[in-house]
C-alpha cells in the first residue's frame, strides 16, 4: 500500500524530529526526497541514512529570496515536486502583551508565509502534471488556540485556511491540498520536560500518552499518496484524542 | 492565418477540448468556449512555453479572447 516509486517529495524542516520521520515515510514508500531545513548538519546525516533518491537543499525559511528559489532548485534536482510538505515551523512564545512586533513577525514569516510562497512556486508544475500533493503540517493549537503563542496559532489557523482556499483552487486539476495537525509529540523538545510536567500532559490526552514522529510521518504519507485522491481541504488531526474537531 | 494565430488555435482547442470551428479571433475564454479562471491562467502557461515568451500577470489580465492572444504574442515575439 502507498506506492511513492517515482514522486518526488520536498520536505522542509527535515531536520527536525517529525520532519525527518516524514522524509523517512515517503522515501521509505519509493519517492526521491529532497530535505530541506537551515541547518545543513542535520539533513546530510538523514541523507547517508537513506542514501539513494536524497537530495540536499538547505534552506532559510525567513529568507524571502530563498524561499522563492527553493521550489526551482528542488526540481533542477529531482526533475519535478509532485509532494510538497510544509512542516518547517519555528516558535517565539510570549505572553500576549508582552509580545514584540519581531517575535510576531517572525513566526508569521517562517510558519505562514514561507507556507505560502512555497506551495505557490511548485503550482505551476504540479497544474501541468495534473497531479499533485500539498500537505501542510499545523497543529491542534492552530483550533484550540494555547496560552502564550498567539503568533503561532495565528499562523498554524492561517495556514489551515489558505490550505483550503487552494484546495478549492486546484482541486480540478488532480492536486490536493491538506493538513496534518499533530498534537503533543515526543520530540527532543519534550525528552527535556520532567515526569510530573510530562504526566500533567498526558492527563490531558485521552489515549494517555504522547503520539511519536512515525505517528504524524503516517498521516502525512497516507494524504501524499494516489489512495487519497479524493481527500482535500481536510485536516488530519493526530493527537491522541485531545482535541475532536 | 497566420503562423501564430494558428499555433494560438491549437493550444485552446486542445486546452480547453473545444471545437475548432468556435475558436474565433472574437471568441471569448471564459464567455465563448467555457473556460474558468484557472483555464485562463493555464492558456497564459501554455502560450509562454509554445512562444518562449513572458506574459506579466497584468498583460495576462487583458487577453480575454483569441485575437488578444495573438495581438500580444505577435508584438511580444
Amino acid at each position: 500500500m502507498f506506492d511513492l516509486t517515482g514522486k518526488n517529495a520536498l520536505i522542509t524542516g527535515a531536520s527536525g524530529g517529525i520532519g525527518g520521520e516524514i522524509a523517512r515515510a515517503l522515501h521509505g514508500a519509493g519517492a526521491t526526497v529532497a530535505l530541506s531545513g537551515t541547518r545543513e548538519e542535520p539533513l546530510r546525516a538523514l541523507a547517508d541514512e537513506l542514501g539513494e533518491r536524497v537530495h540536499v537543499l538547505p534552506c532559510n525559511l525567513s529568507d524571502a529570496e530563498a524561499v522563492e528559489g527553493l521550489p526551482r532548485r528542488a526540481v533542477e534536482a529531482m526533475g519535478s515536486v509532485d509532494i510538497l510538505v510544509n512542516n518547517a515551523g519555528i516558535t517565539r512564545d510570549n505572553l500576549f502583551m508582552r509580545m514584540s512586533d519581531e517575535d510576531w513577525n517572525a513566526v508569521i514569516d517562517v510558519n505562514l508565509n514561507a507556507t505560502f510562497r512555497l506551495c505557490r512556486g511548485v503550482l505551476r508544475g504540479m497544474m501541468k502534471a495534473r497531479w499533485g500533493r500539498i500537505v501542510n503540517i499545523t497543529s491542534v493549537v492552530g483550533t484550540t488556540g494555547n496560552p502564550g503563542q498567539g503568533n503561532y496559532c495565528a499562523a498554524k489557523a492561517g495556514v489551515t485556511g489558505m490550505s483550503k482556499a487552494l484546495a478549492h483552487e486546484v482541486a480540478s486539476r488532480g492536486i490536493t491540498v491538506n493538513c496534518v495537525a499533530p498534537g503533543f509529540i515526543a520530540t527532543a523538545m519534550t525528552d527535556k520536560l520532567n515526569d510530573e510536567q510530562k504526566a500533567r500532559i498526558n492527563e490531558r490526552i485521552p489515549a494517555g500518552r504522547m503520539g511519536n514522529p512515525e505517528e504524524i510521518a503516517a498521516a502525512v504519507l497516507y494524504l501524499a499518496s494516489p489512495e487519497a485522491a479524493y481527500v482535500t481541504g481536510a485536516t488530519l488531526h493526530v493527537n491522541g484524542g485531545m482535541d475532536m474537531v | 492565418m497566420s503562423d501564430i494565430a494558428e499555433r494560438v488555435k491549437k493550444i485552446v482547442v486542445e486546452h480547453l477540448g473545444v471545437d475548432e470551428a468556435k475558436v474565433t479571433e472574437s471568441a471569448s475564454f471564459i464567455d465563448d468556449l467555457g473556460a474558468d479562471s484557472l483555464d485562463t491562467v493555464e492558456l497564459v502557461m501554455a502560450f509562454e512555453e509554445e512562444f518562449g515568451i513572458e506574459i506579466p500577470d497584468d498583460a495576462a489580465e487583458t487577453i480575454q479572447t483569441v485575437g488578444d492572444a495573438v495581438k500580444y504574442i505577435s508584438e511580444a515575439v
